[in-house]
């Protein structure tokens, strides 16, 4: 079980600190790995900072990095999770022909079914934004490229986890 | 502790330092540095700097200071190469848990990333071998960075901190007010100590039947030699140590039974794959030390004293990890010991004591053939220093075979690069570690290969004065690699062949006493003369050239593959 990979979303809360990105992506690199997405931003508490970074890797081997990553002086917490432990979107934003919305009724039905959203439309192009998992946004690719796309970007996964993070209470017991 | 006056970033440098209790430093001075050196200067009587060859060989001597003193060592140079040349040392003092601050100048912020003469991103370059580092472009931030710096690297599992300060936040002048840090929110240096582990571990070291200690440098760093004995003796268990911890108790300690590893001893080491409980205390579980690890201790349960979360279950799965200071937990968990005595046992160590006494060490101590050994040089230098000299080693056969032979009867004698294994290291080291304790014998060890890979520091001992005795172990080969070469690369000696110089005529250059010797009936008495003398000295000491370092677990092999010869 531990030994087969898998995905793992890890979320680290840090101080805001310049060169911690650096810091975090070196332990990935040393060993190897490659970051599928990382995501950084504010977080719930003011002041401290969260990534969220998806990685294919082992149980064993995700233990080990939490534990190098945790001991970064920066960082507050890491913690990793399995995708049936986080809620987890990513988004993205396709650019496409507008003749194909006008000539081709069937990429109308493809934006309604897969609750993508139209950003903005011109002559030359509209864009479409999705939000969603993994999964669907591939599904919206492949449908929507038949057609021909453009340009296509894809986001890192943001993610909240199911189970309380406790951030604050770490946070709480450095000042008692 | 607080003053206001405005002052200049640079002044506010040194005075940080005093502050942080810093008498000696190492560095070497350039561009971007120079207004902290010019403050070096105005408070050098507060502050002696220790100009070395090369700013590599200031940051092993801010190593050898800290392992000798369990003080923070400091190492200062300017930007590009000087902040270049302390990358090894850094990484060095990474692997090996060395309390140091590194402080490097940087070119004015407004020149960052424009390529400007000597700029480098030593912060981004050192990322990886720091336990911390930080870029300070405002003066201000430099006493609370700084303050940073120095709790960063003591504390906890100790290790290097860089800061990189600009040239202008050095120019800078702001009102300067130094208080230490005594906490970070996001850092927590000591893992709180569970009661339940505690009691776990006493459970089975109560019931063991054939315990085994393997301790490393956690014990020393923690201060805890003291506490590790009253273990060692209230449990009766024998004792086995990693090359970073032996010395945290007299090598003539009747439960020591040696050094686990590649060039460990024999008993420890194969033991470690019969013993029913191997307690690991600050220790990590290294390749070096481990040999194959699908055949390391599979039959034991395992405890791991340990300060460090990120190494419990990293290579060895610990049964019961108990995480805290070793000092505290050894001394909480003694109470819930029993007295025991394990003589049965310790006498299975003995008889393979006795197996690789006959087969090893009496060849290496007691030599009956020509050429000279390393180990009757350590054997020579034990008889003159009675085991309280520090022994600093580099990297190699020699380290190899004087952390096997030298006798220690104090902690932090043992001063060598155990985890990075860094040729250069001993030289500088042993400046360092002669200067953190003046009134000790420091004797530096090293090859003729490692030897050269620093030599330029033998000018830093003769221009500062450091009475640091230094023997080198000369086989006119890198022999560590030409003993691969022999044993798993059909001898073909790839570049490991040197062709050397005239060393005592080097020594001399700098006008070091020296005196070199090829022969065993020269070596007592120049080792005496080495010891005597109240200067520094130089011994050169032709060896063996194409001796092996026995016993030796092959890479890959299990500990209880370790062979004899």
């Amino acid at each position: 079980m531990e030994k087969e990979i898998k995905t793992f979303t890890v979320s680290i809360y840090t101080e805001n600190n310049i060169g911690l990105l650096n810091r975090i992506s070196a332990i990935f690199q040393r060993r190897h790995i490659n970051i599928e997405s990382l995501n950084s931003s504010v977080s719930e508490i003011k002041g401290v900072y969260r990534f969220t970074i998806i990685v294919n890797v082992t149980e064993i081997q995700i233990k080990k990095i939490i534990g190098q990553i945790d001991k970064q002086i920066e960082v507050i917490k890491a913690y990793y999770h399995n995708e049936d432990d986080t809620v987890y979107q990513e988004s993205c934003l396709f650019k496409i022909k507008s003749s194909l919305l006008f000539d081709d009724r069937q990429i109308q039905n493809i934006i309604k079914d897969s609750n993508a959203r139209i950003v903005t439309v011109n002559k030359e192009f509209f864009v479409l934004e999705k939000s969603g998992r993994r999964k669907e946004i591939d599904s919206l690719y492949d449908k929507l490229n038949e057609y021909g796309i453009l340009q296509f970007v894809r986001s890192g996964a943001v993610s909240i986890t199911k189970q309380p993070m406790n951030i604050s209470e770490i946070l709480s017991e450095f000042k008692n | 502790m607080s003053s206001l006056k405005k002052i200049s970033g640079s002044e506010a440098v040194v005075k940080c330092l005093i502050a942080e209790g810093v008498e000696i430093i190492y560095g070497y001075p350039g561009g971007a540095i120079m207004p902290v050196y010019d403050e070096l200067h105005k408070y050098e009587d507060k502050i002696h700097h220790v100009l070395t060859r090369h700013e590599q060989g200031a940051t092993h001597s801010a190593q050898g200071f800290a392992r000798i003193s369990g003080k923070v060592g400091v190492a200062i140079a300017t930007s590009g190469p000087g902040a270049t040349n302390l990358v090894t040392g850094l990484a060095d003092a990474q692997i090996d848990s060395t309390p140091m601050v590194c402080i490097t100048g940087q070119v004015a912020s407004h020149l960052l990333g424009s390529d400007a003469f000597q700029e480098t991103d030593i912060v981004g370059i050192s990322t990886p071998v720091t336990k911390w580092n930080h870029q300070v472009t405002k003066a201000a931030d430099i006493p609370k960075v700084l303050a940073k710096a120095f709790y960063i690297a003591k504390s906890g599992r100790p290790g290097p901190v860089l800061i990189d300060i600009t040239k202008d936040a050095q120019f800078e002048m702001f009102d300067f007010n130094y208080s230490k840090v005594t906490g970070i929110r996001s850092y927590k240096p000591v893992p709180k100590l569970e009661t339940t582990s505690l009691n776990l571990a006493a459970d089975l070291i109560n019931k063991a039947v054939k315990p085994m200690i393997v301790w490393g440098q956690g014990v020393i760093l923690s201060k805890a030699e003291k506490e590790f004995q009253a273990f060692v003796e209230k449990t009766g268990i024998p004792a086995a140590w990693t090359i970073m911890g032996v010395s945290a108790i007299p090598t003539s300690h009747p439960l020591n039974v040696g050094m686990v590893g590649m060039h460990g001893n024999y008993a420890p080491n194969m033991l470690t794959n019969e013993c029913d409980l191997l307690v690991a205390i600050g220790m990590r579980f290294d390749d070096r030390v481990t040999g194959n690890l699908d055949k390391y201790a599979k039959q034991a349960q395992v405890i791991h004293f340990e300060i460090d979360p990120a190494e419990i279950n990293k290579n060895v799965k610990a049964d019961v990890p108990v995480l805290g200071d070793a000092k505290e937990s050894l001394t909480k968990i003694l109470p819930l010991l029993k007295s025991r005595k394990h003589d049965k046992w310790l006498n299975d160590f003995k008889k393979l004591y006795k197996i690789e006494y006959e087969s090893v060490i009496k060849d290496d101590l007691f030599p009956t053939k020509e050429g000279l050994t390393m180990g009757e040089v350590i054997k020579e230098i034990n008889n003159y220093t009675k085991g309280n000299a520090a022994v600093v080693s580099d990297v190699g056969q020699h380290q190899m075979i004087a952390c096997r032979y030298a006798e220690f009867n104090k902690s932090r004698s043992n001063i060598t690069s155990g985890g990075l294994g860094t040729m250069g290291f001993a030289l500088p080291a042993a400046i360092g570690a002669k200067m953190a304790c003046p009134e000790r014998e420091v004797v530096a060890v090293i090859g003729d290969g490692g030897y050269q890979m620093t030599i330029q520091e033998l000018g830093t001992i003769f221009q500062s004065k450091v009475p640091v005795k230094i023997v080198v172990l000369n086989n006119s080969f890198l022999g560590m690699v030409r003993q691969w070469q022999q044993l798993f690369f059909e001898k073909r000696y790839a570049s490991t062949e040197l062709i050397n110089p005239d060393f005592t005529a080097i020594a001399k250059a700098y006008y070091i006493k020296s005196k070199k010797v090829s022969k065993r009936e020269e070596l007592a008495s120049a080792v005496e003369d080495m010891i005597k003398s109240k200067e520094s000295f130089f011994l050169e000491v032709v060896v063996e050239k194409e001796a092996n370092v026995f016993p030796m677990i092959p890479s890959g092999a299990a500990v209880s593959e370790i062979r004899l010869k």
